[in-house]
């Protein structure tokens, strides 16, 4: 189930294919012609990937990564074009290439795989029918020769029954099989260069990690040169040797990725790397140091160092002349003029907090309970005819306290999203209660009074669609002010401008649409709306998982900020642990409709753990290229709702499952130290012994966690304790008074 | 599947027979008594109300609606007050003839308005593209009749290619009468082709900038490969279903160019039913229609389950 992969095999075939670039990108600029002129998108960009090697390209999204590989490959809309530079593969040069050399080149040379993989399957044609066209088109096989090539490249990516995979459709296989399906198609020819887009950003991270995990076993196996595009740093620091970070169509600094995560000497890679939430720190103990404004765009480049507008440590001097790339260090290069600087700036103390020891000070109020709430939709059931329900959310309990964040996490699938549309009434639960201050809720949004509604508001994950198109930011965050928040006509502007200061965007920003903005800034206009009713309770809804890292974090601070100073509480849902962590003083892990895991964040991230919140945790790409890890995989994708496995739900992917007990009982809850309870047939001592080893590696040296893990001692009474009693009404998740948490689970 | 394939045929049978409610209910509402048509401005009474009787005219509406629809599904339509024959027969050979018009049209129109279609789709942005688009716009915004007349004018008055008059003669093969569908055939393609190149540029665009294409084209197959196994497959997937759902409207109502070149049709049919207030006549060709329509929208239904796996396997 672990597969280790040393990251230096055979170091002496580096050493020797050094020399042999295999793709060469010199001083290549690209452009595209649009109305309102030409866009410089990619500028002055050189780049060499020798043999075996694995080049990591990062940026935010605009950067231009991907229009650099569509470039290099010359694979642009028909309103780009490089304008100049020189691209060879091996030698060959690209860009003095016809459209039919190039045609050779595609697929037999050069293979890609795509960012979505079930938008990259053909959804009308068998996964073999295309996976045969490689080998037919490039290698000259016969049919049935090319059928037992693909089958052959199949096995080798690890597909499960290659046979029957050939012969499903797109929408039949999940989307990391679909990326295993792409994976063996692109390798089919044994291409020299391999130009993975963003290959893993659409899956879940479960499944991330596994296909990161192939994608290094087959790095290491095969000597291709890879150009691997991401926006996560985790990833590169994973997969790649040598990173590149882009920024506004430039390559500002670039080195061997062990180097450059260590010591970056561009001030946006440590902008960058100090976006990222840690797995070890929370809101109260850091501030996650977003990097502020935005990427310019092409036509509105600044002078001097694109980067000095959003640079903390700019100096006139960057504002002079545009700087060059120099060598800073053995194969590191960086653009910024000050480079020998950054080392001490990044070193500067980040903005911690002083909140000593009382990371949670203790409970408010109650204000929301959620009792044993569940939720099936009628399905058509894979038999014949027969319906079955959907049990999406199937027995799952809550309580938040006044000016408390209670994380939701788990993989796409898990149920909790239905749950907090449930919480929110936008769904109709099929059984349990929500209770607002003691106050049982109408089960519908719109049979609930307004006073309730004022008190619990939503922010989407996605701020395209959940921000009116037609209407001005103004307008948008005005209406929850008036219709709810009972304020009179004549101050809803004053009102609107109080809370677009709140959220940090200009007064001017209320006259616009929302197409005028970032996907970052609508945000910040969705949680403006959010707050504008002045709620009790923010129910956000993966509200940063499509944004940038850079800009997540400084969403992330919003909320934080937003919290400590209206007292607001949160249920955050996320499948990024590392942002849950970051933002909930509670964590509550769901699989299948049930919870598996609650407790106070910190417990959550030390042994013990539930072995699925350990695997979520282990599959987490750390952006520290000297963390090894034991990994922990979950094979498979989470089951369906209608046959949800007999006994403990996990058991069909349990990395640690015990035996047939697994199958046959319903796991008890265990109470471990401080109001952390697990689910599992393990007791806790068992499992906190086998994981600590496992977890040292996790955090790194640099950043261990803070307090001890919890002694056997203490997590032996609550086994004793927790076994005596089924679970049968669910577990409750919820800032609890011990005594209650005790009689709640443990008493008879 | 079978329980789709149940479940639409069972909706079918319902939208036919709301639509036998709707005829009936209409032709109850015109003007005239029906007794008295046939029987003539001058006869009796009583030899009214014989006929009524005759007619079971004298029942309650909707025994007499039953005892309709019950004659309509046994095949027994009724004779025409006009004409006094059987009504069957009469609607069957209008039918026919309608089905050949259609046939010849779909022929013209159907790959010449996908060829256009992917070629515009191809070029797009281009002159071409711009030419064929504006064509197509042209065309469908024209009236039947005023094609209709052009094509007369030029090819069978100024060419004399082709006959002017399309009323094809009882009992003519279909060959036979080829020459005279011809023009009629054309001007019923000029005003569906316009459309069907837009479906099919449409389409054909969107799956173009689909990431499957994109995968398609950077796997190094040939433009042909990618167009023809990748790209068209997903793309006519909507313009079937439009081309079966237009088979109703060629059957029954092409009353304007039938109208122009003369010619034998269900449209012109029912047209002169209406004038002439010939009840059973009116119903019967009405109910035909109504039919094939139910039955070409079930069938472009089918046929985008066939051909798209992502409903035919679920």
């Amino acid at each position: 189930m672990s597969t280790r992969i040393d990251p230096e095999i055979s170091p002496d075939a580096g050493l020797a294919a050094a020399d042999q670039a295999v793709l060469e990108i010199e001083d290549v600029d690209i452009v595209y012609r649009t109305s309102g002129g030409p866009l410089h998108t990619v500028r002055d960009v050189s780049l060499r990937i020798a043999r075996g090697e694995s080049y990591g390209l990062v940026g935010e999204s605009g950067s231009g990564k991907t229009t650099l590989a569509r470039g290099a490959v010359r694979f642009l809309p028909s309103n780009g074009s490089v304008t100049k530079g020189r691209v060879r593969l091996s030698g060959t040069d690209l860009l003095g290439a016809s459209q039919n050399e190039m045609r050779k080149l595609w697929g037999a040379r050069i293979g890609m795989v795509h960012q979505d993989p079930s938008a990259a399957v053909n959804p009308a044609m068998r996964v073999g029918n295309q996976l045969d066209e490689m080998g037919r088109t490039h290698l000259g096989m016969s049919k049935a020769q090319a059928r037992v090539k693909s089958l052959e490249m199949l096995n080798r990516v690890g597909m499960p029954d290659p046979e029957a995979v050939v012969e499903r459709y797109a929408h039949q296989l999940s989307g990391g099989m679909l990326q295993r399906v792409l994976i063996a198609s692109a390798l089919t020819t044994d291409p020299e260069l391999l130009i993975m887009d963003e290959p893993t950003t659409a899956l879940d991270v479960t499944t991330e990690a596994v296909i990161l995990d192939l994608v290094q076993e087959l790095l290491g196996s095969v000597r291709h040169a890879v150009l691997f595009i991401t926006h996560n740093l985790g990833v590169v620091a994973r997969v790649c040797d040598t990173v590149g970070v882009m920024y506004a169509g430039e390559v500002v600094e670039e080195g061997p990725v062990k180097t450059v995560f260590k010591q970056p000497l561009h001030p946006y890679t440590v902008g960058l790397l100090g976006a990222v939430p840690r797995l070890t720190a929370g809101k109260a103990d850091l501030e996650l140091v977003a990097i502020p404004g935005f990427i310019p765009r092409p036509d509105a480049l600044p002078p001097g160092c694109i980067f000095a507008p959003r640079c903390p440590m700019v100096i006139d001097e960057c504002r002079a002349a545009r700087p060059q790339l120099v060598d800073v260090g053995p194969g590191q290069r960086s653009s910024c003029i000050r480079w020998v600087d950054v080392p001490e700036e990044a070193e500067r103390p980040r903005p911690v907090r002083d909140t000593s020891g009382e990371s949670f000070s203790g409970y408010g109020r109650e204000l929301l309970e959620v009792r044993d709430l569940k939720k099936y939709f009628k399905g058509r059931g894979a038999g014949k005819g027969r319906s079955a329900a959907v049990k999406a959310v199937d027995g799952i309990s809550a309580r938040v306290t006044e000016g408390f964040t209670l994380g939701i996490v788990g993989e796409s699938g898990c149920g909790k999203t239905t749950f907090i549309r449930c919480v929110s009434g936008l769904e109709e639960p099929t059984a349990g209660e929500v209770l607002l201050q003691g106050n049982k809720l109408a089960p519908s949004v719109t049979d609930r009074p307004y006073d309730a509604l004022k008190k619990i508001q939503m922010v989407f994950q996605n701020p395209d669609v959940s921000l009116n198109p037609q209407r001005t930011v103004g307008d948008i965050i005005a209406r929850p002010v008036q219709q709810l928040g009972a304020v009179p006509k004549a101050e809803v502007p004053q009102r609107v401008a109080e809370l677009l200061q709140a959220v940090h965007l200009p007064q001017a920003y209320a006259a616009r649409l929302p197409q005028e903005l970032s996907g970052g800034e609508k945000q910040r206009v969705a949680i403006a709306r959010a707050f504008a009713a002045e709620p009790a309770l923010v129910i956000c809804d993966e509200p940063i998982s499509s944004l940038d890292v850079s800009v997540q974090a400084s969403l992330l601070n919003l909320l934080a900020e937003l919290q400590r100073s209206a007292g607001t509480s949160y249920v955050f849902v996320s499948h990024d642990l590392a942002a849950v962590r970051h933002i909930s003083d509670w964590i509550a892990v769901v699989y299948l409709g049930r919870l598996w895991e609650v407790g106070p964040t910190a417990r959550i991230f030390e042994p013990p753990l539930h072995p699925y919140t350990e695997a979520l945790l282990s599959a987490i790409p750390i952006a520290d290229p000297e963390i090894e890890r034991e990994r922990v995989r979950l094979t498979g994708s989470v089951p369906s709702a209608v046959n949800i496995p007999s006994g403990c739900r996990f058991h069909t992917r349990c990395p640690r499952k015990i035996g047939d007990i697994c199958e046959r009982e319903e796991p008890p809850w265990r109470d471990g130290k401080k109001d952390h309870s697990i689910c599992c047939h393990i007791p806790l001592a068992e499992l906190a012994a086998s994981q600590r080893h496992a977890l040292d590696g996790m955090y790194g040296s640099a950043d261990a966690v803070g307090s001890a893990a919890p002694a056997p001692a203490d997590t032996g009474v609550g086994d004793a304790e927790g076994s005596s009693t089924g679970s049968d009404t669910g577990a409750e998740v919820g800032p609890d008074t011990g005594a209650e948490a005790g009689s709640g689970r443990g008493g008879s | 599947m079978l329980r789709y394939l149940l479940r639409r045929l069972g909706l079918i049978i319902l939208t036919v027979l709301a639509a036998s409610l709707i005829i009936f209910a209409i032709t109850q509402f015109l003007p005239g008594d029906v007794a008295r048509l046939i029987v003539g401005q001058f006869a009796t009474e009583q030899a009214v109300e014989n006929v009524r009787v005759e007619l079971g005219l004298d029942k309650p509406i909707h025994i007499q609606y039953l005892n309709w629809l019950g004659g309509f599904v046994t095949g027994d339509w009724g004779q025409s007050l006009t004409s006094r024959v059987p009504v069957r027969p009469l609607v069957f050979d209008r039918l026919w003839n309608s089905s050949w018009l259609a046939f010849l049209a779909l022929l013209f129109y159907v790959p010449l308005g996908i060829f256009l279609g992917v070629l515009a789709a191809l070029r797009r942005d281009k002159p071409s593209d711009s030419v064929i688009t504006a064509f197509g716009m042209t065309f469908a915004g024209i009236p039947e009749f005023v094609t209709g007349l052009v094509l007369i004018s030029v090819f069978a008055f100024g060419f004399k290619w082709l006959p002017a008059n399309s009323s094809i003669a009882p009992g003519a093969t279909f060959w036979e009468a080829l020459p005279q569908l011809i023009l009629p055939a054309i001007t019923v393609s000029l005003v569906s082709l316009g459309y069907i190149t837009r479906m099919t540029r449409a389409s054909t665009v969107k799956v173009m900038d689909a990431d499957y294409t994109r995968a398609a084209y950077l796997k190094g197959l040939p433009r042909y490969q990618v167009l023809l196994k990748h790209v068209l497959r997903n793309s006519l997937l909507p313009t079937v279903t439009v081309i079966f759902m237009g088979i109703g409207w060629l059957i029954g109502g092409l009353i304007v160019t039938e109208q122009v070149f003369g010619y034998p049709g269900l449209g012109r049919l029912i047209v002169g039913a209406v004038q002439k207030q010939d009840l059973p006549l009116i119903q019967a060709s009405s109910m035909v229609v109504v039919t094939v329509f139910a039955i070409s929208n079930l069938i472009a239904d089918l046929l985008y389950v066939v051909l798209n796996p992502r409903i035919r396997l679920q």
